[in-house]
């Protein structure tokens, strides 16, 4: 006969927190946490008690009063009357355009010097390694400053294209004016405009539609669409019958035709740059702060993204190049179909903390006078309204914000792209 | 981390609102040295000579208040500051006082908590046009680029002109002066704007000053002076107070040439209460008798302070107008030593 003993039964001591190793770990993760909260507690009461001392409690009211000061580049209309808020909104849109205009001529020309710094070509290899320490190891504040200056200094003022005998020319058919104040170029314009919507009425956040650049898009997005169509088309056919159908210039007429048609029922025309009175009217002005920004900031980080792309290319073994010679590829399509695609997968981590920086460094602006979020509220309406902690705890809360949608998406990007293991 | 960036900077921010509280002028006192918010550079007002001394009217309110407080009017730490790193550093406590051409305005004095010590400088903005564009008035800028410094109520005066006047323009914020200087003379903008006394010692660094003309339009008003922290009346009394004996030593005949004549005494009951020879201001204001005998001998009164940077004979060349005393028709008025 045999007996079974239950297992001792185990009271639970207070004790037991400290000298049992099960539960030890636990009790000082909590001790611990407790402690950096009352820390973070103290803190903020603290600060806020000091600025209250001091007449300041923190406060966000001012975000709703009149900014009273003018932004030069503005993407959505505003004037001095409208409030901090949206002059913030116009900083944050002029930070974004930046940051967009920047990562991707950064990402082209990274990818370009990247793969030429591993060309067998000896003088281009070694031009293109003096590009890349060159920029690398200066500090992207003095590339902001040197572009701006000979921006400045170099080129022409508008004044200089004045007269007949003008000591300056516009280019390209007389429609692009380089002048020290910026790049003027020729804007499209609708003699037979569809109008435009707007949206939010009269918030800080309202802002117009073109539904002329709606049309002009659904109708691209439509032939683009159909031109797929036809593609998919002729692939089955070609599986079916081992003939591919000649269809580069349908799917050419289908992109094109519409659009075209569009355009002359809306009346698409050019507005050139004029001089008149002190400055270049008509057409799109390029600022210089935001050129020098924008090249600065781009063949800065090109610099880097060149380096990621040339250890992506290294990282793939020299067997595949081999392999893919064997086949009878040539070098540029070995480059295009097998390195490359493989290249990607080590290539997109490093490349999305780069665009990070990209982002994050064109704070810069300021150097230039590029009125992005650090100059309009870090800059403006903080010295104006003296609200340092609020702003700057605004304006951080921004660039976190943005910094975590460019990671998540590039995150998502990277997902799609990496090796599929089974 | 982020989270751990966001408390330092809270942190910070709470240490430094901490260190504001105390009393200024005994912790100048304990230092031994005046720590004076000044300009990045306009010369006249606030500018690094050959020597690497700072020097300028403003320069001369910083040694005056240093000699009063310290006795010695070298004992002074300048901070340069931008227009948008000035109230920051004021407020932070990173600077005692604030002398660099800032104006009174309501929401300075009252929303961002400062205390004006008075006016040293009756000025209002105006601006500066190369003379071969042919513009003889401010209304004839319509569609112009201007250069302005960011952070100043210059912005705001700037934007309500061109308001007013219902036309347009087109602002290129600059930090500094000197880049403002840089820019216009690059052509990059057509116009500069600022106060009319800084437009004038802008011009004076030109090549080619004649070529610049300064339009006639002084659209603001624009008090400058010093200026300390809120809630620190000991130490702003101590800076008002020198400020008004530069001022009143001007209107009661004490130069730095006779200075150490009337401290040994004279007829005049006030002069002898300036100077400390009867009565205990000095005692008052928490500093030695003879305090203003200090400040005055910095750099003698107002008028010889005035003359000596950016008076007529200077290459700034403002002449007094509105800063002369109020017996020749100008705004300067002490209030009475007594």
């Amino acid at each position: 006969m045999s007996t079974l003993s239950d297992p001792p039964k185990q009271s639970f001591r207070l004790s037991m927190l400290i000298y049992d190793t099960r539960y030890r770990s636990a009790t000082i993760q909590v001790v611990a946490m407790i402690g950096f909260l009352i820390l973070v507690g103290w803190v903020i009461s603290n600060t806020v008690q000091n600025l209250t001392d001091l007449g300041k409690e923190p406060s966000f009211s001012f975000l709703s009063e009149p900014a009273g000061y003018d932004i030069n580049q503005r993407l959505l209309d505003y004037d001095n009357q409208d409030s901090h808020m949206r002059a913030a909104l116009i900083g944050l849109l002029n930070t974004l355009l930046v940051a967009f205009l920047g990562c991707i001529t950064a990402t082209v020309l990274g990818v370009i010097i990247g793969v030429l710094r591993l060309s067998s070509n000896w003088l281009v290899a070694r031009l293109m390694t003096v590009y890349v320490e060159m920029f690398r190891n200066v500090p992207v504040l003095l590339w902001i400053v040197f572009i701006m200056a000979i921006m400045i200094e170099t080129l022409p003022a508008p004044s200089a294209f004045r007269g007949d005998n003008s000591d300056a020319a516009m280019h390209v058919m007389d429609s692009v004016a380089l002048t020290n104040r910026g790049v003027y170029v020729p804007e499209p314009l609708f003699h037979n405009s569809l109008g435009n919507v707007s949206v939010f009425g009269d918030a800080a956040v309202r802002f117009d539609i073109s539904l002329d650049l709606i049309a002009f898009l659904i109708v691209l997005g439509g032939s683009l669409f159909v031109s797929t169509k036809i593609r998919q088309w002729a692939d089955a056919k070609q599986e079916s019958t081992g003939l591919r159908p000649t269809i580069w210039h349908i799917r050419a007429a289908v992109v094109l035709l519409p659009s075209v048609l569009l355009l002359l029922v809306l009346g698409f025309h050019l507005g050139y740059p004029e001089l008149k009175g002190f400055n270049f009217q008509g057409g799109t002005h390029m600022r210089n702060s935001l050129i020098a920004l924008w090249l600065a900031l781009s063949l800065y980080t090109a610099a880097f993204i060149a380096e990621i792309v040339r250890s992506g290319i290294l990282a793939i073994s020299q067997g595949q190049t081999e392999a893919a010679a064997a086949l009878g590829l040539r070098p540029k399509r070995i480059m295009n179909l097998v390195i490359l695609p493989q290249a990607l997968r080590v290539i997109i981590p490093p490349l999305i903390s780069n665009y990070l920086n990209l982002t994050k460094n064109s704070s810069l602006a300021i150097a230039v006078g590029y009125m992005d979020l650090t100059g309009t509220l870090m800059g403006i309406t903080m010295n104006q309204t003296g609200r340092e902690l609020e702003t700057v705890m605004l304006g951080m809360l921004v660039y976190l914000t943005i910094s975590l949608l460019i990671s998540s998406f590039m995150n998502w990007y990277n997902n799609r792209v990496k090796l599929v293991e089974r | 981390m982020n989270n751990s960036v966001f408390f330092g900077a809270l942190t910070v921010a709470g240490l430094a609102a901490g260190a504001a509280a105390a009393g200024t002028l005994d912790d100048v006192k304990a230092r031994d040295q005046l720590n004076c918010g000044v300009s990045t550079g306009l010369v006249g007002f606030s500018a690094p000579n050959a020597n690497g001394e700072w020097e300028g009217f403003d320069i001369a309110v910083c040694r005056a208040v240093a000699a009063a407080v310290l006795g010695d009017p070298n004992k002074v730490e300048y901070v340069p500051t931008t227009g948008k790193t000035r109230f920051t550093a004021l407020a932070s406590g990173e600077i005692d006082m604030l002398a660099r051409n800032t104006t009174w305005t309501f929401s300075r004095d009252v929303d961002l908590k400062f205390e004006f010590a008075g006016v040293n400088y009756y000025d209002g903005q105006g601006f500066m046009i190369p003379k071969e564009l042919g513009v003889s008035s401010a209304k004839e800028l319509d569609f112009a680029t201007v250069c302005i410094q960011t952070g100043t109520t210059t912005e705001l005066n700037l934007a309500d002109f061109f308001r007013a006047n219902n036309i347009t323009y087109e602002p290129v914020p600059i930090e500094t002066n000197a880049e403002a200087r840089q820019q216009y003379l690059a052509n990059a903008c057509d116009v500069y704007t600022t106060d009319a006394s800084g437009l004038a010692a802008t011009r004076a660094t030109f090549d080619d000053p004649g070529n610049h003309v300064i339009l006639p339009e002084i659209i603001s008003k624009e008090p400058l002076g010093p200026l300390v922290r809120h809630g620190d009346n000991e130490w702003g009394d101590v800076v008002r107070w020198t400020l008004n004996a530069l001022v009143g030593a001007e209107e009661l005949g004490i130069t730095s040439a006779n200075l150490a004549e009337k401290a040994a005494g004279t007829e005049n009951p006030e002069i002898n209460r300036l100077l400390g020879t009867e009565g205990n201001l000095g005692e008052m204001l928490g500093l030695d008798a003879d305090w203003a005998q200090n400040a005055l001998s910095a750099g003698g009164n107002y008028g010889e302070i005035f003359a000596k940077n950016i008076g007529e004979d200077t290459p700034v060349g403002l002449a007094r107008g509105l800063n002369a005393q109020w017996t020749d028709g100008g705004l300067l008025y002490a209030p009475p030593f007594r």
